[in-house]
C-alpha cells in the first residue's frame, strides 16, 4: 500500500475513533455507573447541538457556543432526572422503553419549534495538506483522548468520584457512611448529559443538524458501550477502538455502507462471544490468571 | 380460576383456552370476546371498502404487537428487533411472489415468508440463548440486528440488488408486492381487499386463541417460571435455555406471518420497517396495553395506530409527541400496563362478579 492511502486509512481511522468516543463517553457513564439504558442520548446530542447552531446564529464565538451547548445539555439532563429518570433506577428495561418515548417526544417537539433544519455552522481550521479531509477531523480526535483523560482524573482523584463510585456501587454503604447518594445520581446524570451535549456541539460543524441528529450516533454509541463492558473509560477506549478499526477497514475496501454493516456484525459477533463485553472478558481472564499463580 | 368457569354450556369448549396465565376466564369475558370479534366482524359492511384496507393494516399490526407480548410478557425476553421478522416476513413474500407471478407464487410466498423467518428467528435464538446472551444484552443485539437489516436494505438500491425479477430497490422500498391468494397456477382462490381484512382478523383471532391454550398449557407454565426465576427452573430439570429458544422462535414465526399481511396489504415494503422508529411500536403497544395481556396488546396496537393515522389524516404533527408522552406516563404511573391494572380495578371494585377487563377496551378504541 503507497503512503498516501496508509495514511488516508489512518485518517479515516482517527476520524471514526473519535466519533465513537465521543458519541459513547455520555452514555457509558449513564449506563456502566447508573445502570439506565438511555435511548433518548442521540437527542440528549441533538440539544447540544442544537443550543450550539442557535448561540453560533446569535453572534457568539464557536468555541463558547459549543461551551453553551454542553452547559444546556447538563441542565437539560439535570431537569430530565429529576422529574422521571430518578423513578427508573434499578429497572434496566423499564429505563429504555422510557427514554425512548422520551427520545419520540424530544425529536417531534425539535421538529415542531425548529423546522427541519438548524442554522448552519461553518467548519473551522481548514483543509489538511497531506490527506484528504479537514483539520477539524484531528483537533477532535485530540479533544476525544482529552475527555477521556478528565474522566479519569474526574472520577479516580477527585472526592466527588470517589463519592459518585461508591454510590454506584453500594448506595446503601455510601449512603450510612454520610454520602448524599441522591445528589450522587442527579451530578452524574448531569455530566452524562454534559458529554452528550458535547458531541453534539462539536459535531455540529460537520453534519447537517436535522430533528434526526441525534440518531445517526445512537446506534454507533450503543453497540460500543455494550461490547466494551461495564468498565467505562477502558470499554469505551478498546470497543471504539476495535469498532472503528473494523468501520474503517470496510469502508475502505468495499464503502460506507459495507463499513457500517460491518461493523454492526462485529458487534453482534462481539456480543455474543463476549456476553459482558470487553471488560467483562478481560476481569473473567485476570481471574483465571490469578487463580493459576 | 373462578367457580362459574368450571360450569355453563360451553364449559368444555373453552377449557383449554382458560387458566391462570391469562386474564378473562368467565363466560362474560368470552360473551364480551364474541361481541369484539363481531364488532371488527362487521366494520367493512359497516363502513366499507376503505374501513377494510386501513383496518387490515391495524389487524397486521395486533398481530405483531400480539408476537412481542408472547415472548416479553410471557417470557421474558425483551425483543427490541421483533420487527426483524416482520421485514423478513414481507421481502420474502415479495420476492417469491414477484418471481412467480400466479397463484402458486402467492402460495408458495407465504410458505417461504414464515419458513424464512421461523428460521432466522431460530438460527438468531440459537446464536443467543444457546451461547449465554442474557438479558439486556438480548434486547440490544435485537435491536441491533434489525438495525443492520435497515442499513444492509438502504443501500439495496442498485440493479444489481435483485432476486430473480424482484428488485429491493434500496429505500424506495420493494413495490409490486402481489396480493395474497392461495392456489396452484391460475386456479384458486384471489383474497381481495375485503376477503383480506377477513383474512387478517381471523389469522389474529387464531394466533390469540392459540398463544392462549399454549400459555396455559404445561409449557406455558414452565414459560413464566423462567421469566420468574430462571436459575429456579433450571434446578426443578426444565430446560430453561430450550423454553426460550422456543418461544422466540414462535414469535418470530408470528412476526413473519404479520409482516406478509402488511406486505400483501400495501403491496410495498420498504427499509423502514426495520428502523428505530419501526421497531419500538410493537414495544408501545406491549408497554401501553399491558405485556402480560395479549389481548391488552391487540387493543393498545388497534388504539393507537388508529389515533396516529387520524391525526396523520388531519394533517398534525403531534402523533409521535403523544405517543411518546402515553409510553412515558404508562410505564411511570403502571409499570404492568393498562390492561391489568383495568382489570384489577374491575376486580376490586365488583369482586362478587369479576367482568372481562381487557375485552371492553378492545371494543370501544375500535368502534368509535
Amino acid at each position: 500500500m503507497a503512503t498516501p492511502e496508509l495514511l488516508n486509512l489512518g485518517f479515516e481511522f482517527v476520524e471514526i475513533f473519535a466519533f465513537i468516543v465521543l458519541a459513547t463517553v455520555g452514555l457509558a457513564v449513564i449506563f456502566g455507573m447508573m445502570g439506565i439504558i438511555n435511548l433518548a442520548h442521540g437527542e440528549f446530542i441533538l440539544v447540544g447541538a442544537y443550543a450550539t447552531s442557535f448561540a453560533v446564529a446569535a453572534g457568539l464565538p464557536l468555541a463558547v457556543a459549543m461551551a453553551v451547548g454542553v452547559v444546556v445539555t447538563a441542565a437539560f439532563g439535570l431537569v430530565l432526572e429529576r422529574l422521571i429518570i430518578r423513578r427508573l433506577y434499578g429497572r434496566l428495561l423499564d429505563s429504555m422503553v422510557v427514554t425512548w418515548g422520551i427520545s419520540l417526544v424530544m425529536i417531534q417537539l425539535t421538529r415542531i419549534a425548529f423546522g427541519n433544519t438548524a442554522p448552519g455552522v461553518g467548519i473551522p481550521f481548514g483543509q489538511l495538506p497531506v490527506v484528504d479531509g479537514p483539520t477539524y477531523y484531528l483537533v477532535l480526535a485530540v479533544i476525544a483522548v482529552g475527555v477521556l483523560g478528565g474522566l479519569y482524573a474526574l472520577f479516580t482523584w477527585t472526592d466527588f468520584g470517589v463519592r459518585a463510585r461508591a454510590t454506584m456501587q453500594d448506595e446503601e454503604t455510601a449512603r450510612s457512611m454520610g454520602v448524599d447518594t441522591d445528589r450522587m445520581y442527579m451530578a452524574t446524570f448531569a455530566i452524562g448529559s454534559g458529554l452528550a451535549g458535547l458531541a453534539g456541539a462539536l459535531y455540529a460543524p460537520v453534519m447537517t443538524v436535522t430533528p434526526e441528529y441525534g440518531t445517526s450516533f445512537l446506534v454507533e454509541s450503543f453497540v460500543a458501550v455494550v461490547v466494551g463492558g461495564s468498565s467505562v473509560l477502558l470499554g469505551t477506549i478498546l470497543a471504539s477502538g476495535f469498532l472503528g478499526t473494523i468501520n474503517a477497514a470496510f469502508t475502505n475496501l468495499a464503502g460506507t455502507f459495507m463499513g457500517q454493516v460491518a461493523m454492526l456484525v462485529a458487534a453482534i459477533v462481539a456480543i455474543r462471544l463476549m456476553p459482558d463485553g470487553i471488560t467483562g472478558l478481560l476481569s473473567d481472564l485476570r481471574e483465571k490468571w490469578g487463580e493459576s499463580e | 380460576m373462578s367457580v362459574d368457569s368450571s360450569n355453563g354450556p360451553l364449559a368444555g369448549l373453552r377449557r383449554p383456552f382458560e387458566g391462570p396465565n391469562t386474564m378473562g376466564n368467565t363466560p362474560s369475558f368470552w360473551l364480551g370476546f364474541v361481541a369484539a370479534v363481531a364488532v371488527l366482524a362487521a366494520l367493512p359492511i359497516l363502513f366499507g371498502y376503505y374501513a377494510a384496507e386501513i383496518g387490515a393494516v391495524f389487524l397486521a399490526y395486533a398481530l405483531l404487537g400480539v408476537s412481542l407480548a408472547f415472548i416479553w410478557g410471557y417470557c421474558g425476553i425483551l425483543s427490541f428487533g421483533q420487527v426483524a421478522f416482520f421485514g423478513i416476513g414481507g421481502y420474502a413474500f415479495g420476492v417469491v411472489a414477484i418471481n412467480v407471478p400466479t397463484l402458486t407464487g402467492a402460495t408458495l410466498g407465504l410458505l417461504a415468508a414464515i419458513a424464512v423467518s421461523t428460521c432466522f428467528a431460530a438460527a438468531l435464538g440459537y446464536f443467543m440463548f444457546y451461547g449465554g446472551v442474557r438479558d439486556v444484552y438480548v434486547t440490544i443485539l435485537t435491536l441491533v440486528v434489525a438495525l443492520v437489516l435497515y442499513t444492509f436494505m438502504g443501500q439495496t438500491a442498485g440493479g444489481e440488488w435483485a432476486i430473480g425479477d424482484a428488485r429491493l430497490g434500496g429505500f424506495n422500498g420493494m413495490s409490486g408486492v402481489p396480493d395474497l391468494g392461495i392456489g396452484i397456477g391460475s386456479t384458486g382462490l384471489e383474497i381481495g381487499i375485503v376477503g383480506h381484512y377477513y383474512v387478517t382478523l381471523s389469522a389474529l383471532v387464531a394466533t390469540y386463541l392459540g398463544l392462549r391454550a399454549l400459555v396455559n398449557s404445561r409449557f406455558g407454565y414452565a414459560m413464566v417460571a423462567t421469566r420468574e426465576d430462571e436459575s429456579r427452573t433450571e434446578m426443578f430439570g426444565y430446560n430453561t435455555t430450550f423454553i426460550k429458544f422456543a418461544v422466540f422462535t414462535i414469535g418470530g414465526a408470528i412476526a413473519g406471518l404479520s409482516g406478509v399481511l402488511f406486505a400483501t396489504q400495501n403491496n410495498y415494503i420498504d427499509p423502514s420497517v426495520f428502523g428505530i422508529t419501526a421497531a419500538a411500536l410493537p414495544v408501545v403497544w406491549a408497554s401501553v396495553g399491558g405485556r402480560t395481556s395479549l389481548l391488552g396488546t391487540v387493543g393498545a396496537a388497534l388504539a393507537i395506530q388508529f389515533v396516529d393515522y387520524q391525526l396523520a389524516l388531519s394533517g398534525s404533527e403531534w402523533a409521535l409527541v403523544i405517543i411518546g408522552s402515553l409510553l412515558v406516563f404508562v410505564v411511570l404511573v403502571m409499570p404492568e400496563g393498562v390492561a391489568p391494572r383495568l382489570r384489577d380495578l374491575v376486580v376490586n371494585y365488583r369482586s362478587s362478579e369479576p367482568t372481562p377487563a381487557d375485552a371492553p377496551a378492545g371494543t370501544e378504541e375500535v368502534s368509535d
